[in-house]
């Protein structure tokens, strides 16, 4: 890289010895930062830039898996993704899951960051204790909760029926199996954010609230005009990631599918998301070329979504 | 600070070399190391120890994976990558005719296979099933799936229906009459008589001459009466209340057993094992096997093995896989882990036809199947998409219909769906 570009002995080199050191100084101070940081990049440009847009070069093929005579179809993939229907139902029921979930799932974790940063006893516990759903392996819950949320068998249901509410059909209803996905993503990711808005809580400086306390100020007014304000940059920074991990969401689904191993996403795709349908598209219809579309299509929407997002918190919390 | 400078050039070029070190380094000795990949359980472990023993010139791994959808993943993505498959790969039969679609990349074995894997080895149907389109012979067939119908006696003697082996017969000779029986059942009894409708719709169709493809692959989903026909029954059937509507396979399916929620199931060869560890020990003695399955028999799954055109030592596996599906080592695996064989003199050995499952109510299971794989005459002919129509388009369009879409509506979805998979 860098290093190839050093002048090698240039007829000057007959100059004093301490000039050149002194050059030498100069280019270490520009030069080595880069080099120190340059492992990073080479890295990322490997495994993150170089997929990135080989994707973006696939989806422009009618590519399937093995195939060595792909066909060039321009965008032709993408004129038929935005004529699929099932794409569009993937991306409904991906931002309904992820509406579903988020919304509640940041308000929660705010609600419960609140409630640890409290004087309790055994702190560390309730702390350590709102993390363990994310240690456990996203796997087991996915096939944990699929068995809780069975139509027939399962608890949620035996529950229900028991308080006379009746059986509902988790995997047939669209908008049951969404909320049945959202709980699991709920499960998994409330307490890990409540810890980082925790952490960010504990960083507003007392004296904003004992200021407000001494001004007669009560909880509700202190949590409202000094701790959400104080929090704006952290809840940003929760709901971008959300957003990022729920347009993304892949493994939910696939394991909440009655049927093993199926990426449907249900019997009518009522709970197909878009990475299934990508997922789908590439491994099982063996569509290279148009699950790359997807993929690009998804990086879109997420990209928009994120900008959005950024907007909305911004406003919401000034 | 020039020490500085060298200090962070060779720390970049030792990251690098960790990078593209990997890799690289066969164990430099004399023999030669084979691999075999399968999925569930072939019954080969002790086998491969043996052929290791008879031939020490040869290692051979084995790598097993749990279930088949995985296993064929990751088959065609190495395949389609040109490097990284096992020396001998196994195939089920619903992905055969995606494997057979790539046959350019595959070993004939009938070239480079030893001489006694020949045809007379296996049923006529299974060894013609190793065949690609122009004839190259991909694979040597392991085991069969010839289906037979299962019921639990105590629930059939509950709803009044004969439940004894020559008086079930009348019950399972033809669909319409398997269908009529339920009706009974279900007014009798007011529970289901069968555990899916997909179970049954597969059944049915794999019955036919032709599929959801004719022989030039042209996709006949729409326009094949024999489809339609099927279709209409079974989505009679599940107005009628006779299925339980628990998804295949699943753990609801699972449960499904233990709790008697149907009176039948249709049972392959391989499916006994799932209905003994599912039904638990207090169901025991009451499933029964019966050879009568409706409209005839058939077969559902089994495997075959290959030799991809990547493997380095394409004889040497040719001649393990030959050697592990000729009829001694598979009447071998057979007692090992209960895969069944598809190899003539297989089916006539008394350690096959001696064999007993104590689970069932008439437990000489090994000779009932033996007499159905030998009824078996030939296979339905598989298109390129058959395996993705059967388990993404039918079998969610027959859940959505159990689910309470229209028959009609169900099958605008399947026939729309299929020609969607075979594009």
């Amino acid at each position: 890289m860098t290093l190839t570009r050093l002048p090698a002995r240039r007829p000057e080199a007959t100059a004093p010895v301490v000039a050149r050191r002194d050059r030498l100084d100069k280019l270490d101070l520009k030069v080595s930062p880069y080099l120190y940081v340059a492992p990073f990049f080479a890295v990322f440009a490997l495994v993150g830039m170089f997929p990135l847009l080989y994707t973006a070069y696939v989806s422009l093929f009618d590519w399937r898996l093995g195939d060595d005579t792909a066909k060039f179809v321009g965008v032709g993939n993408y004129t038929e993704l935005l004529a699929d229907p099932q794409f569009w139902n993937a991306l409904v029921n991906t931002i309904s899951i992820f509406l579903l979930s988020s919304v509640p799932q940041v308000i929660v974790a705010i609600a419960v960051a609140v409630l640890l940063n409290t004087n309790l006893r055994l702190r560390t516990g309730f702390r350590m204790g709102v993390l363990v759903p994310y240690v456990a392996s996203l796997v087991a819950v996915g096939i944990i909760f699929g068995n809780l949320f069975g139509v027939n068998y399962g608890l949620v249901n035996s529950v229900l029926d028991f308080v006379g509410i009746g059986k509902i059909d988790w995997q047939a209803d669209r908008l049951a199996s969404h909320l049945a996905i959202a709980t699991m993503v709920d499960w998994r990711w409330t307490g890990y954010n409540a810890l980082i808005v925790l952490a960010a809580m504990q960083a507003i400086p007392p004296e904003l609230n004992e200021a407000a306390l001494i001004d007669g100020a009560g909880p509700w007014r202190r949590f409202t005009s000094i701790t959400l304000p104080m929090l704006r940059p952290t809840v940003i920074f929760v709901v971008i990631t959300s957003t990022i991990g729920g347009l993304q969401i892949f493994t939910e689904p696939k394991l909440f599918s009655a049927m093993p191993g199926s990426d449907t996403g249900g019997s009518t795709n009522q709970f197909q998301t878009v990475t299934l349908y990508l997922y789908q598209s590439a491994f099982d219809n063996q569509q290279l070329g148009y699950a790359s579309a997807i993929a690009w299509m998804l990086f879109l929407v997420i990209v928009l979504a994120a900008i959005g997002n950024y907007f909305i918190t911004r406003r919401l919390s000034r | 600070m020039r020490q500085r400078l060298l200090a962070t050039a060779i720390a970049t070029a030792v990251v690098a070399g960790l990078v593209t070190a990997c890799g690289a380094g066969d164990a430099a000795d004399s023999k030669i190391h084979l691999t075999i990949a399968t999925f569930g359980e072939f019954g080969y472990e002790d086998l491969l120890k043996q052929y290791q023993t008879e031939h020490p010139n040869i290692v051979v791994t084995q790598h097993k994976v749990g279930q088949a959808a995985p296993h064929h993943k990751e088959l065609f993505t190495k395949l389609a990558a040109g490097s990284g498959l096992d020396d001998v790969e196994a195939i089920e039969e619903g992905y055969r005719a995606q494997v057979m679609a790539k046959a350019d990349k595959f070993n004939d074995l009938s070239k480079i296979g030893p001489a006694d894997a020949g045809p007379d080895r296996w049923l006529p149907w299974k060894y013609e099933g190793g065949k690609s389109k122009d004839g190259k012979l991909i694979g040597y067939g392991t085991d069969i799936g010839p289906l037979a119908m299962c019921y639990r006696t105590d629930l059939l003697q509950t709803a009044g229906l004969p439940s004894d082996p020559d008086g079930v017969k009348a019950l399972f000779s033809s669909w319409q009459s398997y269908f009529d029986a339920g009706k009974t059942y279900v007014q009798k009894t007011g529970k289901p008589w069968f555990d899916t409708s997909t179970q049954i719709f597969n059944a049915m169709h794999n019955q036919h001459d032709v599929g959801y493809y004719d022989q030039n692959d042209n996709l006949v989903v729409a326009t094949n009466p024999d489809i339609k026909k099927d279709w209409d029954a079974v989505t009679q059937a599940i107005a009628d209340k006779e299925s339980a509507k628990l998804v295949s396979f699943g753990n609801e399916w699972q449960a499904g057993f233990k709790t008697s929620a149907f009176a039948t199931t249709v049972c392959p060869a391989w499916m006994l094992g799932s209905i003994e560890q599912n039904s638990g020990p207090d169901n025991k003695g009451k499933w029964a096997v019966s050879s009568a399955f409706p409209d005839g028999g058939g077969n559902w799954g089994g495997s075959y093995l290959t030799v991809p055109l990547q493997s380095k030592h394409p004889k040497e596996a040719a001649e393990l896989a030959a050697w592990l599906t000729a009829p001694q080592q598979q009447i071998k695996a057979f007692v090992a882990k209960g895969p069944f064989p598809s190899q003539v003199q297989a089916l006539q050995s008394p350690e096959l036809l001696n064999t007993t499952n104590a689970y069932f109510a008439d437990p000489k299971t090994g000779a009932l199947y033996a007499d159905l794989a030998k009824k078996l005459t030939k296979a339905q002919y598989k298109g390129p998409a058959d395996g993705q129509i059967q388990d993404d388009v039918f079998a969610p369009a027959l859940q959505a219909v159990e689910q309470g879409k229209s028959a009609a509506d169900g099958w605008q979805q399947a026939v729309a769906g299929a020609q969607k998979a075979a594009k």
